[in-house]
């Protein structure tokens, strides 16, 4: 049982979530972060005033998965998160000590995505 | 009215009304821009700005000679060619200055060539669409003015045009499809929910433009006569209309009346009535403006379902909204409210059927002259952004500026410490 911790470009995050969808990956988080990751800094000019941008906005999705999944999250991450520049992001994966349903009360594999093949799959 | 003079009023109230139509614009940048997504919002607003420039020059250059210089049944002639005889005296026909009508004609090409950019939002380049201004406010805008205002072959023929069905409504209405085709859709159109990103500007943009058509519309009579008093009262019935018209489809179709769609019949209403609202009587501009909120609404349902990428709708709300009022005078004219002419309702066939064909050539002109515009701009300069570039957003690549940033991680630096290449 893994955590994937995916940091994508904002306009790449539609891309991602049809690739999770894709590999049926139902379950995960998606918050808006902000980072720096090398890319080159963009110059904004507001009237006399520039400003370098440092931080660029970025998508970070956290996906916990049973072991035989995290391969088919990173690589769903990896290909809709792509774009070849710097900047594209990075993918985590962490270990994951235990995870509870709340609804159920179900605990680890059972609880994290996906569990089984059941057609409306993992609530 | 003598042609050597100028009535004190009518001057007063035609500065008033230039004004409250230029103001138009900005609140349809605000409208437009409420519209799309936030990473675009600044450069849809700026297509309306740019129009405020670019067309300003045009009209003072060129297009007002073309419209309203006396001329062929096309086209008008050179006589005001850098505005070469616009001064203190009366614009003929009228009691005001001639250099008020000029004023007041530009504001009326600026927001039509503005309307146009709801076509092409959130992909079209900025730069090439400020071409497409130049050309489209000389070749295709003035010689509609002149065919139904200037002297023109529609005119001539006795068809009715209060403030614009044919230049401005049906114009940009079938403009924007043309431009819709010739640079395609968005990307993401089709594939993803491309929703409004601010709904409360949308709202306030329709309530600032139902405002300054007052203007529009009041003002198209050039004088504070009756034509003129009827025309602004109009403007204030039938867009009503419209809006509860429009709750009730909505209440129909999804049980509740949506925001975004009462601020589109407003627009409706509004453009519905302008052709008519001197001509017509109170009641009957009521029921156009009932009238005009069925073929819009059923259109704007249908059109996003299509490959037709008409991103704001500029030719469900403008174009039908136009062809509607056109045809409407057609009918219900009165020469009782009016006197000048009675439409087929009131035993004048004839009038229908030049309405009719305004509301077959106008559109025809414009569709294809703007598609024709495009194709060749198309050919020596690029027409829209980069996949890319859509994906980061018009703001940022086009104007390198953000509508709603927070300062966040931004350095302050001076001019000579800018790293090489660090625009994107």
């Amino acid at each position: 049982m893994k955590l994937v911790i995916g940091i994508v470009r904002p306009e790449k995050a539609n891309d991602v979530l049809e690739a999770l969808y894709r590999a049926q990956i139902r379950g995960f988080s998606l918050s808006r972060v902000q980072g720096h990751g090398g890319e080159l800094e963009r110059v904004e000019t507001y009237r006399g005033t520039t400003v370098k941008m440092e931080l660029a906005d970025k998508v970070r999705f956290e996906v916990a998965v049973s072991d035989g999944f995290v391969r088919p999250t990173i690589d769903a991450l990896c290909a809709g998160g792509r774009t070849g520049e710097v900047g594209d992001g990075k993918v985590f994966v962490l270990d994951l000590e235990q995870a509870v349903r709340i609804r159920t009360g179900e605990s680890d594999a059972l609880a994290v995505t996906p569990v089984d093949d059941s057609p409306e799959g993992p609530a | 009215m003598t042609a050597a003079h100028i009535d004190s009023g009518d001057t007063a109230w035609m500065m008033t009304a230039t004004a409250l139509v230029l103001m138009m614009t900005p609140a349809l940048g605000l409208f437009y821009a409420g519209l799309v997504r936030s990473k675009n919002s600044l450069n849809t607003f700026m297509m309306s700005i740019g129009a405020l420039g670019v067309v300003t020059i045009t009209w003072a250059l060129i297009g007002y000679s073309l419209a309203f210089d006396t001329g062929g049944g096309f086209v008008g002639g050179f006589k005001y060619v850098l505005l070469d005889g616009v001064g203190f005296g009366p614009r003929p026909g009228t009691a005001i200055p001639q250099l008020v009508f000029f004023a007041f004609e530009a504001s009326f090409c600026i927001i039509t060539a503005a309307l146009v950019s709801g076509a092409v939002v959130e992909r079209m380049r900025f730069s090439t669409f400020l071409v497409f201004m130049v050309l489209w406010s000389i070749l295709i805008y003035p010689v509609l003015a002149h065919w139904v205002w200037g002297g023109g072959w529609l005119q001539a023929h006795g068809v009715l045009d209060f403030a614009g069905g044919v230049p401005v409504e049906m114009a940009s209405g079938f403009s924007a499809l043309a431009a819709a085709l010739a640079v395609g859709a968005r990307k993401d159109y089709g594939r993803q929910a491309l929703l409004p990103h601010n709904t409360v500007m949308v709202l306030l943009g329709a309530g600032l433009l139902w405002f300054g058509w007052f203007g529009f519309n009041g003002g198209s009579g050039y004088s504070t006569g009756h034509s003129s008093v009827l025309a602004f009262t109009n403007t204030l019935l039938a867009p009503a209309c419209t809006l509860v018209v429009w709750f009730l489809l909505d209440l129909r179709r999804e049980k509740q009346v949506t925001a975004i769609g009462a601020a589109t019949a407003i627009v409706v209403g509004a453009v519905a009535i302008t052709p008519a609202c001197g001509f017509v009587s109170p009641v009957f501009a009521m029921l156009l403006g009932a009238l005009a909120a069925l073929p819009s609404y059923a259109f704007i349902q249908w059109r996003p379902r299509t490959r037709l990428d008409e991103s704001l709708d500029v030719l469900g709300a403008h174009g039908l909204g136009g062809v509607t009022g056109i045809l409407f005078i057609g009918f219900f004219a009165q020469l009782t409210w009016n006197g000048i002419a009675n439409g087929l309702f009131f035993g004048h066939a004839g009038q229908l059927g030049w309405q009719a064909i305004a509301a077959l050539s106008g559109p025809a002109y414009a569709f294809v002259g703007t598609f024709v515009i495009i194709k060749v701009l198309g050919v020596f300069m690029p027409l829209r952004a980069t996949a890319l570039e859509e994906s980061v957003g018009m703001d940022i690549v086009g104007h390198g500026e953000q509508a709603y940033t927070d300062g966040e991680g931004a350095i302050l630096v001076t001019h000579e410490a800018l790293p090489e290449g660090a625009r994107p």
